[in-house]
């Protein structure tokens, strides 16, 4: 398996994906996707649009309904149905809750300020006492450079801004991992940098870390460990100065010298 | 003022004096009614209106089916004839009901009829607006707090209501003011609301100018007063949302 220069093969799993599938009616985006996250992983995945990479971050917490195959989450696999959807509700919130997921489009609630985005959660779901989860909130809030806006509103901040604020609520919860999906694609170019630099902090302090990106720069830095999706299927797998270094299948050199 | 306007203007002051033989007090009781049925109504029309919506949109296929055939049902059928025909069947079933247990016949207080009947209306018209204001928030609202394990009734409650609010409120409140005048139509079956204590005056007194003018400003109040409370909750529930009208 991959990911052993990184934490180790010792490492416990963070999240195990076996044999995912996934259809949209007749098209099938995901044909049987294996990999294995552990504890302080950075797995990076790349590819071409329409291969499926957001997809497979998507069926990790369900999401989207896979159509076949199993996720373990902290090494607890997600029960499913014959149809895919998880069979256990509860089961599944404890799972999501664990999973800090930051979106393209940052999400973040118009109708609440930031502090009240970050502490929704904790407070409302987790039952963390609110003190607690202000000050939690507070700290979050001055790592990603945004303690003067904890009361300003979403609409009211740069989308760079948004972003941020959106990495410190997935990061409130105390999530055992965090999913980016493309994080910095709706950005405005100048405003990529100072994402990028948070979700390296993050890689930094030993975080584990799914994150579906076309920053290839980005991606070699923090990557332990690249996966190539084309067509549904892992193209090629390895460290990224493997991959980025020596990348091996035709698809793969082609990609690369298409993004740049 | 010559002699007769000033005696005109006296006697329409009497005949709107709160006490006997003044009618005011009669009018004011009238728009009470009609306040106390249009909030119950717009109450029960709300809970209808936000269980159909939810209903149809996340709710099996039978149920999907009933409420498709009960919105569709209630907004076709002129609101007077749902009036005549729910009162009378409404009453009529719970007595033939009530006899067939062996209990005695009664009689349902109208103002509890009112509430049902324009409740039963106003909930399939709530029913498409909130609909509508559901189906306006933005998908990735509601994802990002399924992701982060938000079980549905707590999203329901602290994402999708507050979010939806702004976007139902125009069509709300507009319900709203039809339901204060929808209570005029009770009239016909003989409740004293405004309208029928207006028309009692007035047949009694035979002073129509006087009577008519003083219900349509009570209407006035009404809605001008809801107007100035609707400006308000809608301004709060747009807080967050930057005003397009400045951009």
């Amino acid at each position: 398996m991959p990911n052993l220069e990184s934490s180790g093969a010792t490492a416990p799993i963070a999240i195990k994906i076996s044999g995912l599938r996934k259809s949209f009616g007749e098209h099938e985006v995901l044909k049987g996707v294996s990999m294995t996250a552990r504890q302080g992983d950075v797995v990076a995945i790349i590819g071409g649009s329409g291969s499926g990479k957001s997809t497979l971050l998507r069926c990790i917490n369900f999401l989207e309904t896979p159509s076949g195959g199993s996720i373990e989450v902290g090494g607890e696999p997600i029960d499913m149905k014959a149809d895919g959807s998880a069979k256990d509700k509860k089961q599944l919130e404890k799972a999501r809750q664990s999973l800090g997921m930051v979106f393209q489009n940052f999400n973040l609630w118009t109708h609440m300020t930031v502090l009240e985005n970050l502490i929704e959660v904790p407070v409302h779901v987790l039952k963390t006492p609110k003190a607690e989860a202000i000050a939690r909130a507070r700290a979050l809030l001055a790592r990603v450079g945004l303690e003067e806006k904890e009361a300003a509103y979403p609409a009211f901040l740069s989308g760079g801004q948004q972003q941020r604020a959106a990495i410190a609520r997935a990061l409130c919860m105390n999530p055992k991992a965090m999913l980016f999906d493309e994080p910095t694609s709706a950005l405005d170019p100048e405003l990529v940098g100072e994402v990028l630099q948070v979700i390296k902090g993050l890689a930094d302090e030993g975080r584990t870390m799914i994150l579906v990106t076309h920053e290839m720069r980005f991606a070699r830095e923090v990557a332990s460990h690249v996966i190539y999706l084309h067509n549904g299927v892992i193209e090629e797998e390895g460290p990224p100065e493997d991959l980025f270094g020596a990348p091996k299948s035709d698809r793969l050199k082609q990609f690369l010298k298409t993004v740049g | 003022m010559n002699g007769l306007e000033a005696i005109a203007a006296a006697s329409a002051l009497d005949l709107l004096a709160l006490s006997p033989p003044g009618w005011g007090a009669t009018l004011l009781a009238g728009l009470g009614n009609s306040v106390i049925i249009a909030l119950g109504a717009y109450g029960l029309g709300f809970a209808i209106g936000l269980c159909g919506a939810f209903g149809k949109l996340y709710g099996g296929p039978v149920l999907k089916d009933l409420l498709a055939v009960y919105t569709t049902i209630v907004r076709a059928v002129p609101e007077l004839v749902l009036i005549l025909i729910l009162f009378y069947a409404f009453t009529g079933l719970l007595n033939q009901m009530l006899l067939s247990w062996g209990m005695e016949r009664v009689q349902i207080s109208p103002i509890i009829t009112g509430i049902v009947v324009l409740g039963v209306v106003q909930g399939a018209y709530q029913t498409e607006v909130l609909r509508g204001g559901i189906l306006a928030v933005p998908a990735g609202q509601i994802e990002a707090a399924r992701a982060m394990g938000m079980p549905s009734v707590l999203l329901a409650r602290r994402i999708t209501l507050p979010l939806m609010t702004a976007n139902a409120l125009p069509g709300m409140a507009n319900l709203w003011l039809n339901a204060t005048k929808d209570t005029a139509l009770l009239a016909v079956i003989g409740f004293s609301e405004l309208t029928k204590a207006t028309y009692q005056a007035s047949a009694t007194t035979k002073a129509f100018f006087v009577f008519y003018p003083a219900a349509m400003a009570l209407y006035l109040l009404i809605s001008l007063t809801s107007t100035v409370l609707i400006g308000r909750l809608e301004k709060w529930a747009r807080r967050g949302q930057r005003d397009v009208r400045g951009l």
